[in-house]
């Protein structure tokens, strides 16, 4: 497909690089003439340089034979303004960037107005991610499907984990639990779960289930279970906004310790039952003052990365609590994931994330429909879930006698809104939700799982 | 350093070149000629060569534009020496010196020649070296690059690194599918020379080899008597020329009917100069003997312009004998060149226009010592870096001519001789004035008179640095 992204911030570049990755044509766009040198270089796309919210860049850019225009860049006025213009040149389907808040009430007339076909806001997304993280803590990472009704749980096992040793095939005889084992990470290596494999204490481990199922499965193997009660936020900006909203919500008490005294009101507006602190978050003093020790989960928002790991870390050296730290840059993920930080939250892949889905579901497939999409491990695993609108391959036998490919997982059916736990003698039917775990990426129809 | 993609890539350039190969041995087979065996051993050993090297695909395939600059200069070395074997082994150029130096000469499309005479060669030789043009009009490795996804995303600086001009831009996101449609209208163009050349009267063995070398601007001529065509075939071949001059992103512009940006302030300029040229040449010429008319001397000079300034190099009359302001302004076009992004050689049209453009504000500066101007091309700005890499570029063009000067001034020739050998290499022509004019060839020189000249070639067509990177002992540092 042929792709316009204007600005090449740090989403336009994951965007970029990771679009380019799935087979896409390329065009970025950005003011900045050494930003568009620096990704020209970097990968095998083409740039323009020039305000992305003009008619005359965006034909330059290829507007006209585009499928898909992506307005990345800083401001939400100019994205919008990007879309209006690319619909009206190209008739292409267009997808904004909007995170500041006063506009997320506007969101769906925005889009029903506009024709934008996706509208995301980074920060919205993260702030759901952690309120998600929050009510299930001993996970590290959340994902759900089909409205919620499936969940995609990752956690590590500690040393003395009752399922250290025990293989993949007991689970289910030994803690009668409905949940499936997807992927294991051990070290660098990533493995998709065979019955065979053993665990052993540090590894990381994905499953899908039911949220009940997983709840009782938690209790069985001595994991807390329940939604933390009290929660330690440091920074408070966007993200701190939308989720004191969610947690408000959800029961779960908040402080914020934000230093601007401004933004510290704006909040105390918003949110009367949030207890905000108006102090420097980088202050061992006034973090101890406000119990981080014996808070339920710390949650590092500000806006400085290095600033987050530090507090984090020290969150970490007190408290056994859940500790949630929100990094910006991605260029050194793979530095900070030694660190062991529990779980790490990366704005900006949550966005390319949710837009390289919608892209990847663009690709117009025979039979079925890519409804969802996670990166399981990072550019190692993925798990989809499909919508099988008719006949196809995958409907002609019971999953024991389909001949999948390697490395392919079908990890839970929904039928009628019921979860199933696919065994070898079901059968996928039309009208099914499919999740599929593989390494097999780029994935877009569901045939190309069968050999 | 990627030494592995290195040698990955300078694999898979062997095996390209043994295919490459098959064309000299079409040709020996055509005319049955002795050397067809010659050709095809040689052919199969560099596909072997190649194929053992790149075999193993090498893990991890980053580039960095340090690697495209010497992995294009070792590339263009390589491809050198290994086309330079027939013509050495043969016997038909006896020095492996003076074979290397041909070579050279073909796949820069030079077209210099250490060649007295090409009486008695055999006919798959010509052909050969007058593929080596049309190979290294476009470059070799945007063919492979077109055929072959070598490097990922990095393989951009590959094609900077070969492509001629300032600025390389793509003319679709991805590198395969820019030097495929590069190669089409490279090969579209070439053929319907052939085709035209044909129906002009010209014999099929003449059209193609004349063709090749139109179409890479190169200049070596297949027949021992020079160029003795009909007027007909002379002009289609002097529209040729003009054409594979102007830069093949307008040609794609063209096409998709996008003719206002299509007609850049480049392509503008390039043609004012040619219409100059020709007028003024034609003027101070149509008086000479050697013309029996104004259009004859029209005819003449549109192809002298054509030739030189694209930097093909091909000559229908001795231009050595013109008045003063005619060779002192065909050795000036020699500088100018043709067009960025074409299959010419020389300092490039764009080039002179942002040098000059850049003199015109630095004069501006000096009135209005606090003006702030952005210089501007075609409508966009020209960014600082273009205008920094252009000015390095004249330093060390101007460097390379001091060298090579004084590197050749120990053969006790002629100041001209040197002056234009110089350019005439440089900048991818072929034919100078005096004793390297276009009746006399390159055979003059001594052995170290000519390795210095090699060196000129291979740093003309790569745009100097490359080749330069490749002395540089920073760019070997690990």
């Amino acid at each position: 497909m042929d792709i316009i992204i204007v600005g090449c911030g740090k989403v336009g570049r994951v965007l970029a690089a990771q679009l380019n990755e799935a087979g896409n044509n390329i065009t970025v766009v950005d003011i900045r003439p050494e930003r568009v040198t620096d990704l020209t270089n970097r990968y095998d796309i083409m740039g323009v340089t020039g305000n992305g919210a003009t008619h005359t860049v965006l034909k330059e850019a290829g507007i006209d034979d585009a499928d898909l225009m992506i307005a990345v860049t800083g401001s939400d006025e100019r994205n919008l303004l990007c879309c209006l213009i690319a619909k009206k040149a190209g008739g292409c389907q267009t997808i904004a960037r909007v995170r500041n808040p006063q506009y997320s009430a506007d969101v769906p007339y925005l889009k029903e107005e506009l024709g934008l076909a996706m509208v995301i806001n980074p920060e919205y997304a993260a702030a759901e991610e952690i309120a998600r993280v929050l009510q299930f803590p001993s996970a590290i990472k959340i994902d759900t499907f089909a409205k919620g009704k499936v969940e995609l749980l990752k956690f590590k096992l500690p040393e003395d984990s009752p399922l250290c040793g025990m293989s993949v095939r007991e689970i289910s005889a030994k803690l009668h639990c409905d949940v499936l084992v997807c992927t294991i990470e051990r070290g660098e290596e990533a493995y998709i779960a065979s019955g065979d494999f053993r665990f052993e204490a540090k590894d990381i481990i994905s499953i899908i289930s039911e949220p009940k199922a997983a709840f009782v499965f938690f209790r069985k193997i001595r994991y807390k279970a329940n939604p933390v009660e009290d929660v330690l936020i440091a920074g408070g900006g966007d993200i701190t906004h939308y989720l004191c909203g969610m947690l408000d919500k959800a029961g779960i008490s908040a402080t914020v310790i934000e230093k601007d005294a401004d933004r510290a009101r704006q909040l105390a507006d918003a949110f009367p039952d949030t207890n905000i602190i108006l102090e420097d978050a980088v202050n061992q003093e006034v973090l101890m003052q406000e119990n981080i020790d014996k808070a339920g989960a710390f949650v590092s928002l500000t806006n400085l990365d290095e600033e987050n790991i530090l507090l984090s870390l020290f969150a970490k050296s007190v408290s056994d609590g859940k500790i949630i730290t929100k990094i910006n840059r991605i260029d050194f993920d793979e530095v900070i994931e030694h660190l062991d930080l529990d779980t790490i939250i990366y704005p900006k892949n949550l966005t390319s994330d949710h837009i390289v889905r919608y892209v990847r579901a663009m690709n117009k497939t025979i039979g079925t429909n890519l409804e969802t999409l996670y990166q399981v491990i990072k550019g190692k695993v993925e798990a989809a879930e499909f919508i099988v609108k008719e006949e196809c391959g995958l409907t002609a036998a019971p999953l024991s006698r389909l001949k999948l490919k390697n490395g392919v997982l079908v990890a839970a059916i929904l039928r009628e809104g019921r979860v199933l736990t696919p065994r070898g003698s079901d059968c996928i039917q039309v009208g099914d939700s499919v999740v599929i775990v593989t390494d097999h990426l780029g994935l877009h129809d569901m045939n190309d799982l069968l050999q | 350093m990627n030494f592995r993609m290195t040698t990955y890539i300078l694999g898979l350039l062997l095996a390209f070149e043994g295919a490459f190969m098959a064309v000299p041995v079409l040709t020996a087979a055509v005319f049955h000629e002795p050397e067809l065996l010659l050709f095809a051993v040689t052919a199969l050993l560099c596909l072997a060569a190649g194929f053992l090297l790149s075999r193993f695909k090498p893990k991890n395939k980053r580039l960095f534009a340090r690697d495209g600059f010497l992995i294009v200069a070792l590339s263009w070395i390589l491809l050198s020496l290994v086309g330079a074997l027939p013509f050495y082994i043969s016997g038909c150029i006896p020095r492996f010196v003076d074979a290397v130096f041909e070579t050279v000469s073909g796949f820069t499309t030079t077209g210099a020649s250490i060649l007295h005479t090409l009486e008695g060669m055999p006919k798959c030789m010509l052909m050969w070296r007058s593929f080596t043009h049309w190979v290294g009009g476009m470059g070799v490795l945007v063919f492979i690059m077109a055929l072959l996804p070598i490097a990922g995303g990095q393989n951009m600086y590959l094609m900077k690194a070969e492509s001629p001009g300032p600025s390389v831009s793509k003319l679709v996101p991805r590198v395969r599918k820019t030097a495929m449609l590069l190669y089409v209208i490279y090969f579209v163009m070439t053929v319907l020379e052939i085709a035209l050349l044909l129906i002009g009267g010209m014999p099929a063995f003449d059209a193609i080899n004349i063709s090749f070398a139109t179409a890479g601007t190169g200049g070596f001529s297949c027949d021992p008597a020079g160029m003795p065509y009909n007027p007909f075939c002379i002009n289609v071949i002097t529209v040729f020329m003009f054409l594979f001059g102007v830069n093949f992103t307008c040609y794609f512009l063209f096409l998709q009917r996008r003719f206002r940006e299509g007609f850049t302030e480049e392509l503008k300029i390039y043609l004012g100069i040619i219409v100059f040229a020709i007028v003024t040449i034609t003027l101070d010429v149509r008086h000479l003997p050697m013309f029996s008319g104004t259009g004859e001397a029209l005819m003449h000079s549109s192809f002298t312009v054509g030739s030189l300034m694209t930097t093909t190099g091909f000559a229908t009359v001795d231009f050595n004998l013109w008045p003063e302001y005619s060779r002192t302004l065909l050795v000036l076009l020699m500088f100018v060149g043709a067009c960025a992004g074409s299959t010419g050689g020389g300092i490039k049209v764009s080039r002179c226009i942002i040098f000059f453009k850049s003199m015109h504000n630095e004069l501006r500066i000096m009135t209005h010592p606090r003006q702030v101007k952005t210089l501007k091309m075609d409508g966009h700005p020209i960014e600082l870096d273009v205008i920094r890499s252009v000015s390095a570029y004249f330093t060390c063009y101007i460097l390379i001519y001091v060298v090579s000067m004084l590197v050749l001034s120990f053969d006790q020739l002629d100041l001209t001789t040197n002056f234009t050998a110089t350019v005439a290499t440089l900048d991818n022509i072929g034919p100078g004035l005096n004793l390297v004019g276009p009746t006399s060839n390159y055979d003059v020189f001594s052995t170290a008179s000519k390795c210095m000249l090699i060196f000129n070639m291979l740093a003309g067509r790569l745009e100097l640095f490359p080749i330069v990177l490749l002395l540089s002992p920073a760019a070997w540092k690990k």
